[in-house]
């Protein structure tokens, strides 16, 4: 029976259509708009208006890059001890992981702001001891931090969650076949871990190459990525024409960048 | 030629959840040896084997390998290869680089490590699988992996938790044959797990027989089957009729209503004990030549021989015979001394006995042994 019942189908329909009117309509505005003027004429301009922001793509995938590396090799020893603990310290350290999701994201980096801040509580308790206040705020640093900050979680729940589920036998009997702790790690882990690593990798690199709030906030203005381009074409100078050309643009690179990753992990399943 | 001891087990406990999975187990297996132990399911067989291979840290006792004790010394620094129960093959690796791994780790050179991979694949039949994905295997494959991954590493001990399981029968009886040559070749010491007691009978030199993390016997096959130590042993290997009775002085035992003279002495007169008949050794004649008499209750042709069950005095005795009889029909009984086995008493007097359930417990182990596999 391969033909799908009407039951069948009448049930896909719900997703179907949710998916229709909010992924596949939304994604046609997005390439309607980068390819037309303000009065709606076909036009390339907005495309090749985009070379201006050559820099803007690169920084923004520089860091971006750099934080979800960073992510990784926290993360990556973290989730693997966190795999090794008992039932009950497992849930304990994954409420603490999950912990600080449950504050908007808004909230959270307001506060690092505050913190950070040429006279935020950081550089007040270092003047306590007389010593010179750190420019901390506004730089790529800050940026970066708060990318790391606010997207850990994505990072050590996937790898997390693979890792857990790796048989224990099978590293049982990689230690009977000779392989000490390191060896194992290379051998068995790694690799049974990896698709952990990729959907981690994806769900940091993607929100973090699109943020607009976290460079702003910490990046004091001087920090403008992606993110911030197209919010400003958006807001303030309401050009849809041009911040939606920048957004289809961003969303194809994200796209190879993935199939890149995917390729180079050697998985045949797409995780994004 | 004596061989040297190679593993000691000295008074091991080892405890689950304040449960006594194995009790005060001592055991000492030589070089070379093929030892199985033989136990029903949840008897402490894989733990043994754990214990051995360093997954497992006694509770109280002992390992000693080669006379050096073993408490704190990792898996991998162990001379021991495991073949596991549920093979625990990589799943991230072909067959080729699973039965590499061990080599790989060790560092031999490439070459070396594709000629001892093809002589293994060949050694287990899977030549042409290399590239396979071991996760696409069928069972009896990739229990055939998992005994080449062990084997190529020339371990000095290798443990095998029934590694055979999972094939067929044909296969098995040939895979049989080839880990006991492979054994006599390499002269590897091999400790093999199984609850198949034929298995166990026609492989090995030393068969352990246990029960609820206690040792029962220990003896070669020969041993365990002709002179089990109780109840338990002669319920478990083959099949037996056990009786109660008393020995009335050296060289005569009285059961089943009468004295007969039988080959066991060294109880004390009048000593209640476990008398073993095993079925073949019974042999029926005319009713009014044996020594016993009884009722055919039930015939089964099994091919080589009949399963017949004469009922003696309310006592169900199982007798083979290549004879037939029918049901309903008076015969008697002849059992000579050789085949009377005076046992000691033991926590399993009256636990096994007659046959009068035999139908039910025929059953009731083919539902045990569907529920295993
Ligand atoms: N890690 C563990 N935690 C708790 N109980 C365990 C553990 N490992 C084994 N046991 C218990 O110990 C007993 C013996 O287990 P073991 O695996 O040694 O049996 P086995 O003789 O190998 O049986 P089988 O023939 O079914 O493989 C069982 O009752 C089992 O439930
Ligand atoms: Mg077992």
């Amino acid at each position: 029976m391969k033909k799908r019942s009407f039951a069948q189908r009448i049930a896909g329909a719900p997703y179907i259509l949710w998916a229709a009117l909010f992924i596949v309509i939304p994604m046609a505005i997005v390439v309607y708009y980068a390819f037309t003027d303000a009065n709606g004429q076909f036009s390339f301009d907005n495309i090749k208006q985009l070379a201006d922001y050559k820099e803007t793509f690169l920084i923004s995938f520089e860091y971006s890059f750099i934080a979800t590396v960073i992510t990784l090799i926290i993360s990556y020893p973290f989730a693997y001890l966190m795999s090794k603990k008992s039932a009950a310290s497992q849930r304990i350290m994954m409420m603490l992981v999950m912990l600080p999701m449950w504050m908007n994201l808004l909230i959270r980096t307001y506060s690092w702001m505050n913190i950070l801040e040429r006279n935020g509580i950081i550089n007040n308790f270092l003047e306590q001891f007389g010593i010179e206040p750190l420019k901390m705020i506004g730089t790529p640093g800050a940026v970066i931090f708060g990318m790391i900050y606010n997207y850990i979680p994505y990072m050590i729940i996937p790898i997390y969650n693979v890792m857990s589920k790796i048989d224990k036998s099978l590293l049982e009997s990689a230690e009977d076949l000779g392989s000490n702790g390191l060896s194992k790690l290379r051998r068995v882990i790694l690799p049974l871990s990896m698709p952990g690593v990729i959907s981690g990798f994806t769900m940091v690199f993607v929100p973090s190459v699109s943020t607009f709030y976290i460079s702003q906030k910490l990046g004091g203005g001087k920090v403008m990525l992606i993110g911030d381009a197209i919010e400003r074409q958006m807001q303030t100078s309401y050009n849809y024409n041009l911040g939606a050309s920048l957004s289809l643009v961003l969303m194809i690179v994200i796209l190879i960048s993935m199939i890149v990753v995917n390729r180079f992990a050697g998985d045949d399943d797409l995780l994004i | 030629m004596e061989k040297n001891t190679i593993i000691e087990l000295k008074n091991i406990t080892v405890e689950f959840d304040g449960e006594k999975v194995l009790d005060d187990m001592s055991l000492s297996i030589r070089d070379g040896e093929f030892v199985t132990f033989l136990g029903s399911s949840g008897c402490g067989k894989t733990t043994t084997l754990r214990l051995i291979a360093g997954f497992l840290e006694p509770d109280s006792g002992e390992v000693f390998f080669d006379g050096k004790n073993m408490r704190g010394v990792p898996p991998y620094k162990r001379e021991v290869n495991t073949i596991f129960q549920r093979y625990a093959l990589f799943p991230h690796y072909n067959v080729y680089e699973n039965i590499a791994y061990g080599l790989r780790v060790r560092k031999v050179p490439e070459a070396q490590i594709k000629e001892q991979v093809t002589e293994m694949l060949r050694l287990v039949n899977l030549q042409g699988f290399e590239k396979r994905n071991v996760t696409k295997l069928s069972g009896g494959q990739q229990q055939r992996v998992a005994i080449a991954r062990a084997l190529v590493l020339k371990p000095k001990i290798l443990l095998l938790d029934e590694p055979l399981a999972a094939l067929d029968l044909k296969l098995r009886k040939d895979m049989q044959n080839e880990l006991k040559n492979i054994q006599k070749q390499t002269g590897i010491t091999f400790i093999f797990v199984t609850h198949d007691q034929e298995e166990a009978l026609s492989m090995s030199d030393t068969v352990v027989v246990m029960n609820e993390g206690k040792i029962q016997q220990i003896g070669s096959p020969i041993d365990i089957y002709n002179e089990p130590e109780n109840a338990f042993v002669a319920d478990f290997i083959g099949e037996s009729n056990i009786l109660d009775g008393i020995m009335k002085s050296d060289y005569n035992a009285c059961f089943a209503g009468r004295c007969f003279p039988c080959l066991d002495k060294g109880f004390e007169p009048g000593e209640e004990v476990d008398i073993v008949v095993r079925p073949e050794d019974v042999d029926i004649v005319k009713a009014d030549q044996g020594m016993l008499r009884g009722t055919v209750t039930s015939v089964t042709f099994l091919g080589v021989h009949f399963e017949i069950i004469v009922d003696i005095g309310g006592f169900k005795w199982m007798i083979q015979t290549t004879d037939e009889h029918k049901e309903g029909e008076v015969v008697g009984l002849v059992i000579e001394p050789d085949a009377i086995h005076v046992m000691k008493k033991s926590k399993y007097s009256g636990q096994f006995g007659d046959y009068s359930s035999y139908s039910d417990e025929i059953d009731t182990l083919n539902v045990i042994e569907e529920e295993e596999n």
